[in-house]
């Protein structure tokens, strides 16, 4: 069959560029939903944890969880069910799982047009369910379903999201919010992690430190995949190395790095944009981690090792949003 | 209003036995259990379910709404509630020949409309000549001084206009109000056709109804049509959708628009005026814009030169605008045209500019400027409705026979020291039609609103938005008071529905 008669006539293009507002709701949305996600698996983790251990080592995992999800504002003695209620509904805890979920679907309803109308619907039944549970009585033994409900919500989210909208700049901007915030909040809950632990060996580990070490894992949704390459023996050091540098898993810094990489390159591509200063610093970031060696990074301290990609983490964040969210019209009528 | 309510009793199926007839015009009976020819399939189709599963199908239609979304905003209240657009899943049905006179009368309407407003805000023909009086006009808070002598894309300054319609008692249809500034509505009108053909798709398709899915592409059709002279790409304009934002009550429709024609939903600090062009915020730099299909009020479309105080708009856009560099659309000062005063003067309007009798009657109206029309009103206040002649929506708003001693005389005093702000209308009794009320049928009061195109060419698609007082015996339509909305079907020819499936 010949094509039509004006089938090689060049059609209009669209112009480059989204609305600035409109890739800050959508990148922020993503972030929202992300730190929703990561809470609600750090909660269910811990509720488990909670179960097997005694009532005082108890105590001090909620002082974990405080700081591994950097949670102002608490101090002093803990009351474990007040504070998983800071965690799970308080509304004056921004980033509480309720918050979180209400703020993504904020977020996003002001560029509802941008999405596809499923990605809408399923934000919003997550919305829904999440905001009708209350804390009654006893709710933290049964809120199992709940933390499932936000984590599977989210993951359903994401394959809605890939499986129905253009993956375009739009598309981009999800992609790069969520690996923005996953390596924030990992390398924020790493950090926590090993402060409170010794300088990880290169020793299988005792069990009174097992359950927290597989607690970590966990927390990062990478115990079964952890299994698959280094067995259920658990090392620190190797845990270390498996959540900083495996290239493969998702939930790795080193992979939400790429990520964050590979969504920053194809939007200053997309945007013609001369300034790239986001994607300089996260390709020496990703530099950094592709080809650093545990061995290496246990000998200046992982402690200060986190604290860098965190900065820079921060950094990123900076020039995005002045590059594309909020840059100097003089700056820009100038060229 | 006045005649005592006959209960149906015979002849109908039980899902219409609370179904009572009053004065008011009905749609579906003719008289007591005698439904006109083009509702009788629907009946047909009604008494083959039972009130069970009426519920559990209005039930499957309110979560579609709620799952996607389909609420608009009750002002009021400090953070502005959402709320589903209750929708009524019996279709209102509008023969052929009806709809016919319809667009008709509408299209006359508004063509004259457009022809008065380049008047006034040019020579004034019709206020030297007296046929409306000049301190009407320039008394009006919609008149915009700023709009003299400014020439508008192909002279049209209503391009989308929502007609509000209702029936007198003996069936003929009569404008109740032109909705000239920013009608809204219409996204309700497509989502309330994308259930039913869900709910009923066999009677929908042997009803034979016109389509309206295409509004989205006309009204892109009509926008493109009014890009400046000196736009970036003639062909292609830079073509933007202005909300005032997510808290505004209509904010779901506008994304709706936005993401049906394919084209950017901005709010005013998305946009930018430098050296009186327009132009966007996006994350490549800025980009020029070359038409605004603007869903905010004049007052607060540029701090500079109106609401000092609106965070809504854009500063620059009039100068832009009057320099020709960007086109907003409707055009501003249209306002003048619909308000209720100046209603009364349409179908003189309509005469003087086009030398044809008016196809569209007017609803009766007293105007509180004038003397006799006052006192009349004013004897018969519990008689009568009281609007404010800028407000629309439900607000500012008197039902004589609904109110109380107390609210008379509050609206009384009001009207004696500002006459010129308020008109009167005889209580009209809407018609009624059939609505789905807790696996019932019961009727309901409802009027009609249409949606006119005016571009290049006159479009309007058939039908429009039916809006039902979900109270019983109510006359008020408005979504913020309470109101609801149905599927509004025209059928292509003739008064009866054809096809195979039914005998």
């Amino acid at each position: 069959m010949r094509p039509p008669r004006n089938f090689y006539v060049k059609t209009f293009q669209r112009e480059a560029g989204m609305l600035s507002r409109v890739a800050e709701n959508l990148y922020w949305m993503s972030r929202y939903l992300e730190r929703a996600e990561h809470t609600a698996r750090l909660l269910d983790v811990e509720l488990q944890l909670w179960l097997d251990q005694s009532p005082d080592v108890g105590a001090g995992r909620w002082r974990f969880l405080v700081d591994a999800l950097q949670v102002s504002g608490v101090q002093g003695r803990l009351d474990p069910l007040h504070l998983a209620e800071t965690l799970v509904f308080s509304r004056s805890n921004a980033s509480s799982i309720v918050s979180c979920v209400s703020a993504a679907r904020e977020n996003l309803r002001h560029v509802r047009e941008q999405c596809s109308s499923e990605m809408w619907e399923q934000l919003n039944k997550l919305y829904l369910q999440v905001i009708e549970r209350r804390p009654e009585e006893g709710w933290i033994l049964n809120s199992h379903e709940l933390f499932r409900a936000v984590q599977e919500g989210a993951h359903l989210f994401q394959g809605i999201t890939d499986a129905t909208m253009s993956h375009g700049e739009g598309w981009q901007f999800i992609q790069l919010g969520r690996s923005v915030e996953r390596t924030d909040t990992l390398a924020a809950l790493m950090d926590t992690h090993f402060k409170r632990a010794a300088q990880p060996a290169d020793q299988p580990v005792d069990s009174a430190e097992y359950l927290s070490w597989v607690g970590l894992l966990r927390g990062c949704a990478a115990f079964e995949a952890y299994c698959k390459v280094h067995t259920a023996e658990i090392r620190p050091l190797r845990v270390a190395e498996f959540l900083l540098l495996n290239p493969e898993l998702p939930h790795s810094v080193r992979f939400s790095v790429d990520r964050m990489n590979a969504a920053l390159h194809v939007i200053g591509d997309l945007t013609e944009r001369r300034e790239k200063m986001g994607a300089r610093i996260a390709g020496r970031l990703r530099a950094k981690l592709s080809f650093s060696q545990i061995e290496e990074i246990m000998e200046a301290g992982v402690a200060a090792y986190l604290e860098e990609i965190r900065s820079e983490c921060a950094e990123i964040h900076a020039a995005i949003h002045q590059t594309y969210f909020d840059y100097a019209i003089e700056a820009e009528l100038a060229y | 209003m006045t005649a005592t309510p006959t209960p149906i009793r015979s002849h109908v199926p039980p899902a219409f036995v609370n179904y009572q007839l009053d004065a008011a015009y009905d749609e579906m009976f003719a008289s007591v259990g005698v439904p006109r020819e083009h509702y009788r399939a629907l009946q047909q189709t009604l008494q083959g379910l039972a009130s069970e599963e009426l519920r559990k199908i209005q039930q499957a239609a309110d979560l579609t709404f709620l799952h996607e979304g389909i609420t608009f905003t009750v002002y009021g209240n400090k953070e502005g509630t959402e709320r589903i657009f209750p929708n009524d899943l019996l279709p209102r049905i509008i023969p052929a020949s009806e709809w016919a006179r319809v667009e008709k009368g509408l299209t006359q309407r508004l063509t004259a409309l457009n022809l008065f407003l380049r008047d006034i805000y040019h020579e004034g023909r019709i206020l030297s000549e007296g046929v409306v009086p000049r301190e009407l006009i320039y008394s009006c808070k919609h008149f915009r001084r700023e709009m003299r002598g400014l020439n508008v894309p192909r002279d049209i300054y209503v391009n989308i206009c929502g007609t509000d319609l209702v029936r007198l008692p003996d069936g003929t249809f009569a404008v109740l109000e032109d909705n000239l500034r920013v009608p809204s509505g219409v996204s309700y009108m497509l989502a309330n056709r994308k259930v039913l053909k869900r709910v009923f798709p066999t009677l929908f398709r042997d009803y034979g109804v016109w389509p309206i899915d295409h509004y989205p592409q006309a009204l892109l059709a009509t926008l493109r049509g009014l890009a400046p002279e000196n736009c970036s790409y003639r062909n292609d304009p830079t073509i933007v959708l202005l909300t005032p934002g997510v808290s505004n009550s209509a904010y779901f429709e506008h994304t709706f628009l936005a993401q049906q024609m394919g084209i950017e939903l901005v709010e005013g600090r998305d946009l930018l005026v430098h050296d009186n062009l327009v132009y966007m915020r996006t994350t490549a730099g800025l980009r020029r814009v070359d038409v605004i299909y603007r869903r905010v009020d004049d007052d607060f479309l540029d701090p500079l030169c109106f609401r000092t105080d609106s965070i809504l708009g854009v500063p620059g856009l009039f100068n832009s605008y009057r320099a020709g560099n960007v086109t907003l659309s409707n055009a501003i000062g249209t306002g003048v045209a619909d308000d209720k005063a100046v209603y009364a003067y349409v179908p003189q309007i309509i005469k003087y500019y086009l030398n044809e009798e008016p196809i569209l009657p007017n609803v009766p109206t007293f105007l509180m400027h004038d003397d006799t029309h006052r006192q009349h009103a004013l004897d018969n206040l519990e008689k009568m409705v009281v609007k404010a002649v800028g407000e629309s929506g439900g607000y500012g708003m008197l039902i004589g026979p609904q109110s109380t001693a107390k609210q008379r005389e509050e609206f009384r005093a009001r009207l004696l020291a500002d006459p010129r702000n308020y008109i009167a209308q005889p209580t009209l009794s809407l018609s009624c039609a059939p609505c789905l009320i807790d696996g019932q049928v019961e009727s309901r009061h409802i009027d009609l609103r249409p949606y006119i195109l005016m571009g290049e060419k006159v479009t309007l698609v058939p039908g429009g938005l039916t809006r039902v007082a979900l109270r019983p015996g109510s006359l008020v339509v408005n979504s913020s008071q309470g109101g609801g909305s149905k599927d509004t079907w025209v059928l292509r020819e003739g008064d009866r529905p054809g096809g195979p499936h039914i005998a």
